[in-house]
């Protein structure tokens, strides 16, 4: 029988590490062009939080956020649940997980963000502004299209180093494809083979995600000459 | 708060009582298997780069197997799988080192940080300007000579910045190595965790010496800069 029986529960897992990996990238670039623009704000007030968010995010290692915020986010819930009397919450781990990665990646999405506003010509802008546009048809219409083209490289980037991250969130209990793959092999005595098909499925989402973004990374830079060398 | 220092403030540290742990640990898988990737990363960055497909090409592929998938999964392979099979068992040698999470990990590390180390310096080797290389050729160096000398030099000076950033990426990689019962930062902290049910101060703990690693790394590698790249800085009057 194919994988003795156990392919369904490895595809079951495979889809659960792909729903949250793109919810998590969706929240993440949300997080990130928030951050970027919190940090190219006037307001010192506002750039200083997303300078701290930034700087403390990248330099802890993403398990151990990870196991932070889930550990503390259930006892805080607990306490607040407990000060009104209600029953314990238990937090979701798949919504958990989202949450976390979220958190985490979008200090990533906010430094790609931020370089990419930056390299947008500040002609650009000031045109928009001298058009009479309002700063969100300004946004919408000139900075994000095309800043959309210098921050591909680096969400590429980013997206293949949340997949690989999101192999961790089976330590906080969800059942992605490590922990199927880790179940059947523990079942069936055969650890080695389950291992590697858990690898060759990351394998086949980072092969078809580099296809595609090398589609996108074309797409996005029509009209832009190259020098022929 | 102060109880969990004063009660494992040596563990975190160094020591638990048994055996090296917490920041000595970490430090050591991150030096050991750096060091490791580093030197099987020099030849191989070189045959990378190589025109003839036969030597590329199997480079390429080690580094795409490896850059694509989790390093928990490679790690989880080289842990609980290999030494599932039955040839591992039956051979001593093998069996001895396999049996040990720490080698298992170590060897984990190193190959998984050597194939992301090779492409960097293949890069780098790529990032040369051809007429350094055309002058070594020019001069009637041999290839032992012209790489020795102008290549490797050259590649290891221009790919400072980002290696700089591999290792610290490399760091943060170092957590998963509690799932093979070595017992690092993270470890100690999923310790105190358990006893002292105080998740916050036990993970934060770990975070800020995590942090504090990073920093230390991030200034170090900025003197090495400092001292390796002038050459490449605009020069003032």
């Amino acid at each position: 029988m194919f994988l003795s029986g156990f392919g369904p529960l490895i595809l079951a897992g495979t889809w659960v590490t792909l729903k949250l990996s793109l919810l998590s990238l969706i929240l993440s670039m949300l997080i990130g062009l928030a951050g970027a623009s919190s940090k190219l704000a006037k307001a010192s007030l506002l750039r200083g939080w997303a300078t701290a968010y930034t700087t403390l995010i990248r330099s802890v290692p993403d398990l151990v956020l990870m196991l932070l915020l889930f550990y503390s986010l259930q006892l805080g819930l607990n306490q607040c649940t407990e000060a009104l009397g209600m029953e314990q919450i238990d937090i979701d781990p798949f919504l958990a997980g989202v949450v976390t990665l979220a958190f985490i990646y979008g200090a990533y999405f906010t430094e790609t963000f931020r370089g990419a506003f930056l390299s947008v010509p500040a002609g650009q802008i000031e045109a928009a502004i001298a058009y009479g546009m309002t700063p969100w048809q300004s946004f919408r219409r000139v900075l994000f299209p095309q800043m959309m083209r210098f921050a591909l490289p680096g969400i590429a980037n980013n997206w293949q180093v949340l997949i690989k991250a999101t192999a961790l969130v089976s330590i906080i209990g969800l059942a992605d494809i490590v922990k199927a793959t880790q179940d059947a092999g523990k079942a069936t005595m055969q650890m080695f083979l389950f291992a590697v098909v858990g690898a060759l499925m990351y394998l086949l989402i980072t092969t078809v995600s580099n296809l595609l973004l090398i589609w996108l990374e074309n797409h996005y830079s029509a009209g832009v000459r190259k020098a022929v060398l | 708060m102060s109880d969990i220092i004063q009660n494992y403030w040596q563990a975190w540290l160094w020591n638990d009582g048994y055996h090296v742990s917490g920041v000595a640990m970490t430090l050591w898988l991150l030096i050991a298997s750096v060091a490791c990737g580093f030197c099987l990363s020099i030849p191989l960055a070189v045959a990378r780069v190589s025109s003839r497909r036969w030597i590329s090409g199997p480079v390429w592929f080690y580094t795409y197997v490896f850059r694509g998938t989790p390093l928990y999964i490679q790690l989880l392979i080289f842990y609980s799988g290999v030494y599932s099979l039955h040839v591992v068992r039956s051979v001593d040698l093998l069996e001895h080192f396999f049996r040990e999470g720490l080698n298992c990990t170590i060897l984990a590390f190193a190959l998984n940080t050597c194939a992301y180390t090779t492409e960097i310096f293949a890069g780098a080797i790529r990032a040369i300007p051809y007429g350094e290389i055309e002058a070594a050729r020019a001069l009637g160096m041999s290839p032992w000579v012209k790489y020795t000398r102008i290549i490797i030099p050259a590649m290891l000076r221009r790919a400072l910045p980002y290696y700089s950033n591999e290792v610290i990426l490399m760091l943060h990689a170092t957590t998963v190595a509690f799932t093979a019962t070595v017992p690092d930062i993270l470890k100690v902290a999923r310790d105190v965790n358990a006893a002292t049910y105080a998740s916050f101060e036990a993970f934060g703990i770990a975070a800020v010496l995590y942090a504090c690693i990073a920093f230390a790394l991030v200034g170090l590698f900025r003197l090495c800069e400092n001292r390796w790249l002038a050459f490449l800085r605009p020069m003032g009057h």
